[in-house]
Formats: structure tokens, C-alpha cells, sequence
């Protein structure tokens, strides 16, 4: 009792114990408003136009690709027997995956009040939809006859017939349509405060009426804030199962086949992992260059890319653990084709993909656990590209390799892409690149209301609470 | 904050969504409507070069429907039959009539009269007439009541789901051999072709298949 007075003083917080703050330099609420409008507001920088007019070259080749393919047929994509599944499908899947990690880190982080997300899940929601687009031509074109991509949904027609709904074809055309619907709500959502900002601030007309049509009368009151955060709740909780569901069918695809190497259970799991390894590999490879082109270092901190670099780490060790696990069962069940098929796989004529995957994506990224490679921006760009490079690969690896070799020898081929595929692939760059850019340029690429929310300032617990200077006292 | 928008722009998201429902409604209707072969190809009657009536013939004169097209029976083909098919009767009925002078032309010279074709499957769908008329299946099923056409028209939408409603239920289109070109013939009730058909099914063995390959080959 006699010590009430010393008691009532806190401690002071070891200085290795404190949290580093998610907005570094102590800004302010306003720079970070004058510093993500800048982007938009500003003189567009060199490197944006040197980036644009190629990403739209890109795009235009896309278009030419795409009406060269409807227009001649299929074959000019080198899927042949028994390769009938090539570029096209290790591209969607490649696309798709990328896309998951947006939504992860909208979604299910959001849930689990991982604060730290909200200076990167605009950008990566940005890429998620981008990304799922660049998919979406996939399906959609290798039919053949676009013209009939209608039969992919249940509509009643004169031909008496529904979709084959035991096809993981068919659940694929439901979770990715699904998917990118939630996907575009849930980024929408979370602009209209951001849009709001944007329109109170222009002062072109034009930019005023779009701003002002998009953010819907936002106006920042009580009311607006309470619906929209119970709205950006459910829409978290809708889009969570999406995250696990999309890749899962995608991998159902593969694995409720017969196929020795795609007829696996762990299929779901390691795909999954797989993409949303891809996806923040993707999100490093973004966030890295743009945050030091946009003089963003204050927000998406050293902090930020350490712990996308572990999630990356993490992720990755989940496919290795599949990878080799795929091996131990091959040999485990005693199936000789299953056997045969992975003898192929690491010993036959596409050894080469088989490297280019095992080292990208198993041994690259254990790179992460050493914090020197977690804090060069250096190491974590060119790993982060390792990583897509990679994950390009398993899905070739898991798809032709699957397919090149049969139960019957005579079967066998060497599959080889053509031009046309390869052009086709590095259209998806362009429209990505091109609506990526044009993304940065219109939208603001970081919540801004979201991530002044998570300043140190903002948080009236926090020993900085009421925006006091570190070394004023508490 | 100054108003972007004027005031009557808050009644535009309810107009545009009354205006999506009504467009949209219109386009489903339009489509189901005018898309379908119920709507394209039923009803297709072209001018065929010589004025030729079933109703006389197969109808008041009751002539059978393989006294002219011989090959139903064994072929998938049905044919259209040789101008002296018609030169049988026409030798001695009306032999001077104008009408039949193309007719007449033909049979003399063995040029074939270039008669319009009205039912046709796509070249993607595999069908057999002689399957289907030796296992109970009538004309008039798909061709409808040619007996009554003064010049033949198409009668049914020949779509999937026009051949798939009987391939799913035969039993209630399957009648005795003996009635196949009596196109006017009915089982006297719903019971009677029921009982009727569910026999014929087992006994004939008819298969009425359903698999894809079925009709595309």
C-alpha cells in the first residue's frame, strides 16, 4: 500500500520489445492523404510512360493473337496429342494463381486483425482482379468456338441439356466467376472512401464527375462509416472461403482425373499454398520497385516486406513439403505407373522444367529465413521474380509432363509451344501491365483511409496515442 | 462540399435499375422467342417447282407414305421418289394437265425435278429413318400431319430438346408397326399408350440412346 505511487508508474518498454510502427517517421494523417493523391494528382514520371507504351504494345499483340486464334481455330496453339492440355492451362493456372494472394490479404487477414495489410491490400487486390482477368481469356478461348462459351453456365437452351455438373470444369467456371465477382466488390467497397477523398480534392471536372459518380455521395459521416465497416465484414467473410475454394477446384481439375501425378489427394492443400506463394511473390515483385518510385517507404515499410517475405518462406516450404511428399507416395503405394511417372518427371526429357521448378520454388525462398535476405530489397525482387518463374514451371511440370508420357508408349510425344502461344502468354503481360498502370494512375494504390488508421497517432492506447512525439514522455 | 451533381441525379440509380430490368426482361424474351429453331425453322414452307399435294395424295387418296418414299424402311435416308414413281398414276390421270408438265418433262428426259428440301438435320447430327420407323416410331412424330399439308411445311422445331423429349420418353410415342404412316392414328387413351409403349420398349428393344455419340458421330 505504502508503494501505491511507484507502482502506478509504468515501465518503460525495452526499446528491443517495442513494435515497429506500421507508418514509419511519425507522418502525419495529412501527408499520407498529399502523398498517395500525389500519384494521381501529379506530373506522370518517365518511368510510367516507358512502362505504359510497352505493357499496351503488349496488349495490342494480345488482341491480335486472340483474333488469329478465333478466326483460324485451336490448333494454332501447339496443344497435340497427347498434349492436349499446353500453354493455355498452365497459363490459367499460372494467372489464377497469382491472384490469390490479393484476397488473402484483404480477406482472411482482415480477419485475423493483421493490421499490416492495409498499406498493401489495395495494390494486391488491384493485381488479384488483373490477374484473374489475364485467366479468364484461357478457358474462355481453348473452347475452341468462343462463340458457344455460353454452354459453360446453365442456361436453359433449345438443346435440352445443362452443363456436366460432376465436372470440376464446371465447379472451376462457378469458383472463378464467383471469385472475381466477391474480388470486385470487396476493392470496390474499399475505395469509395478513397474515391470520396479523391473527388473532394480534383479540380478538373471530368475528374470530378467520375470520382464523385464512383464514391456514391460518400460523405464520411457516422452513419456511412458504420455500414460500410459492417459491410467490409461480411464481404471478408464471404471472400474467405473463396481464397481456399478457388485453387482447390482449379486443383480438382487435375486431380479427379485418372492420372498417375494429377490423381492425388494432396492436391487442394499443396495448390493452395502454391498460390498463394505465387501471389505474394507477385505482390513483392510490385510493391518493391513502387514503393520506392512513389517515395512510399514510410508506408509500406521495411517491416511490411519482412513479414510478406516469411508469409512467402512459409508458403514455399508448404510446396516443397508437397513436392517431396508427391515422391515418398509415388514410392510408397507401390503403383508403377505413379512410380514411372515421377521417375519421368525428375529423370525424363523435361528434367529442365523439373530444375527450373525445384530450385525456384524449394530452395530460392529459403533464402527468407535470413534476415539480410529479408532486408535487401535487392535479394527480395529477384526472389520474388524466382518465385513466379518457378510456379510458372510446376504448373508445366504438373501439366505436360502429366500428359507427354501415357499408359501407351506409342502415345508418346514432345510437346512444343508455338508462336502463337508464346505471343498469347506475353499479351497477358500487356493487359495486365497496362490495367496495373492505369490502376496507379486513377486509383489510389494504398487505402488511405484504412492504413491512417493504423498509425501509431491514431490509436489512443498506444504510448504515441494523441499524435505526441516519441520522446515527449508518456 | 459543392454539389457535383444536381438533385434529380438521386432518382437515376432507381431509373437505371427499372431500365436494366425492363431491357434485360426484353432481351430474354427476345432471345427465347426468336433465337430458337421453334422460331427459325418450324414453319419453313419454300415454293417447290411443281405444286404437288400431300393432302390429295396421302390424305383423300390415302395412298401409303412408302408407296413413293420405298426406302424409309432400310435406309437412314428417306428418298424422294423418281418422277416415273408419279408417271404410274399420271400416265392415265390427268396426263394433259399443265400442272404436271414438269413432271411429265422429267420422266421423259430422266433430269430429276429439283424439289426444295424442308427437313434436314445438320451435318453434325447422325440420323436413320429405318431405325426409327421399324421400331414404332410414325412420320408423323417429327414430319407432323403431312396428310393434311396441301404443300409441306415444317411442322416441328427439329431442336436437341425436340429429339431428346422423346429419347428420354419413348413409351409415350411408341405405337404398332401396322399404324406408322397412319399419321391421324391415336391410342384410345393415355393408359392404353402407356401399357402399350412400356411393352413395345421391352420387346422391340428399342435402346433410345442418350449418350452424346449417339446422333454426333
Amino acid at each position: 500500500m505504502a508503494s501505491t505511487d511507484k507502482t502506478m508508474a509504468l515501465p518503460e518498454t525495452p526499446a528491443e520489445l517495442e513494435r515497429i510502427p506500421l507508418v514509419s517517421n511519425q507522418r502525419s494523417i495529412g501527408w499520407i492523404s498529399d502523398q498517395v493523391c500525389a500519384i494521381m494528382e501529379g506530373k506522370l514520371p518517365m518511368w510510367w510512360w516507358a512502362a505504359f507504351i510497352p505493357s499496351l504494345m503488349l496488349l495490342c499483340l494480345l488482341g491480335t493473337m486472340l483474333v488469329y486464334q478465333v478466326t483460324t481455330g485451336v490448333g494454332v496453339w501447339g496443344n497435340r496429342h497427347p498434349v492436349m492440355w499446353g500453354w493455355d492451362i498452365i497459363n490459367f493456372v499460372w494467372w489464377i494463381g497469382i491472384g490469390h494472394a490479393g484476397t488473402l490479404i484483404s480477406a482472411i487477414l482482415f480477419l485475423l486483425r493483421q493490421k499490416w495489410r492495409t498499406a498493401v491490400n489495395r495494390a494486391s487486390e488491384a493485381m488479384t482482379i488483373f490477374a484473374v482477368m489475364c485467366a479468364g481469356i484461357y478457358p474462355a478461348l481453348h473452347v475452341g468456338r468462343v462463340w458457344y462459351d455460353w454452354w459453360l453456365f446453365p442456361i436453359p437452351n433449345s438443346n435440352g441439356i445443362w452443363p456436366q455438373f460432376r465436372s470440376p470444369l464446371m465447379w472451376d467456371v462457378f469458383a472463378v466467376s464467383t471469385y472475381f465477382t466477391v474480388s470486385v466488390l470487396f476493392w470496390y467497397m474499399g475505395l469509395i472512401p478513397d474515391l470520396a477523398v479523391m473527388r473532394d480534392r480534383c479540380t478538373t471536372k471530368v475528374r470530378q464527375f467520375f470520382y464523385g459518380l464512383f464514391s456514391l455521395g460518400w460523405t464520411g459521416s457516422n452513419r456511412h462509416w458504420r455500414n460500410y465497416e459492417k459491410a467490409y465484414l461480411i464481404l471478408a467473410g464471404v471472400s474467405t472461403p473463396l481464397v481456399l475454394s478457388v485453387h482447390s477446384i482449379v486443383s480438382l481439375d487435375f486431380a479427379v482425373s485418372q492420372l498417375p501425378g494429377w490423381h492425388t489427394t494432396i492436391f487442394p492443400p499443396y495448390f493452395v499454398a502454391g498460390a498463394v506463394f505465387s501471389g505474394f511473390g507477385m505482390v513483392l515483385t510490385l510493391l518493391v520497385p513502387l514503393r520506392s518510385m512513389f517515395k512510399l517507404e514510410d508506408v509500406i515499410t521495411m517491416r511490411h516486406i519482412d513479414i510478406m517475405c516469411k508469409v512467402t518462406l512459409a508458403t514455399g516450404s508448404i510446396v516443397g513439403y508437397a513436392y517431396g511428399m508427391e515422391f515418398f507416395i509415388a514410392w510408397y503405394s507401390g503403383n508403377p505407373s505413379e512410380q514411372f511417372h515421377f521417375l519421368n518427371r525428375a529423370f525424363g526429357p523435361y528434367q529442365w522444367g523439373w530444375i527450373m521448378m525445384m530450385s525456384c520454388n524449394t530452395l530460392v525462398p529459403q533464402l527468407f529465413w535470413f534476415k539480410k535476405f529479408r532486408q535487401n530489397l535487392k535479394y527480395v525482387f529477384i526472389i520474388s521474380i524466382l518465385v513466379n518463374i518457378g510456379m510458372w514451371f510446376e504448373r508445366f511440370v504438373i501439366i505436360v509432363i502429366g500428359l507427354h508420357r501415357d499408359f501407351l508408349p506409342s502415345n508418346w510425344a514432345y510437346f512444343k509451344p508455338t508462336w502463337v502461344d508464346i505471343c498469347t502468354f506475353l499479351g497477358t503481360f500487356g493487359l495486365f501491365f497496362t490495367l496495373f498502370l492505369l490502376f496507379l494512375r486513377f486509383l489510389p494504390m494504398i487505402a488511405i483511409s484504412e492504413v491512417k488508421g493504423v498509425t501509431p497517432q491514431a490509436d489512443p492506447h498506444h504510448p504515441l496515442g494523441g499524435a505526441k512525439p516519441k520522446n515527449n514522455g508518456h | 462540399m459543392s454539389a457535383i451533381f444536381p438533385k434529380w441525379t438521386n432518382r437515376l440509380p432507381l431509373m437505371i435499375i427499372c431500365g436494366l430490368l425492363l431491357t434485360g426482361s426484353a432481351v430474354i424474351a427476345g432471345v427465347w422467342y426468336y433465337f430458337t429453331p421453334e422460331y427459325t425453322r418450324a414453319g419453313y414452307q419454300p415454293v417447290q417447282p411443281v405444286a404437288f399435294s400431300h393432302n390429295i395424295h396421302a390424305g383423300q387418296l390415302g395412298m401409303d407414305c412408302r408407296y413413293c418414299h420405298t426406302g424409309v424402311e432400310k435406309s437412314w435416308f428417306s428418298n424422294i421418289p423418281a418422277s416415273s414413281t408419279c408417271m404410274n398414276c399420271h400416265n392415265q390421270v390427268l396426263k394433259d394437265d399443265p400442272k404436271l408438265a414438269l413432271v411429265r418433262e422429267s420422266a421423259a428426259s430422266g433430269k430429276p425435278i429439283p424439289w426444295v428440301q424442308i427437313h434436314r438435320v445438320p451435318d453434325f447430327v447422325y440420323f436413320n429413318h429405318s431405325v426409327h420407323v421399324n421400331r414404332g416410331v410414325s412420320c408423323v412424330e417429327c414430319h407432323g400431319r403431312i396428310d393434311q399439308m396441301d404443300e409441306v411445311y415444317h411442322a416441328k422445331s427439329f431442336s436437341m430438346s425436340f429429339c431428346l423429349e422423346c429419347h428420354r420418353n419413348p413409351a409415350a410415342k411408341l405405337r404398332p408397326l401396322e399404324k406408322i404412316t397412319d399419321l391421324g392414328w391415336k391410342q384410345p387413351s393415355v393408359e392404353a399408350q402407356h401399357a402399350f409403349g412400356t411393352q413395345a420398349l421391352e420387346h422391340w428393344k428399342v435402346e433410345s440412346l442418350q449418350n452424346c455419340s449417339a446422333c454426333h458421330r
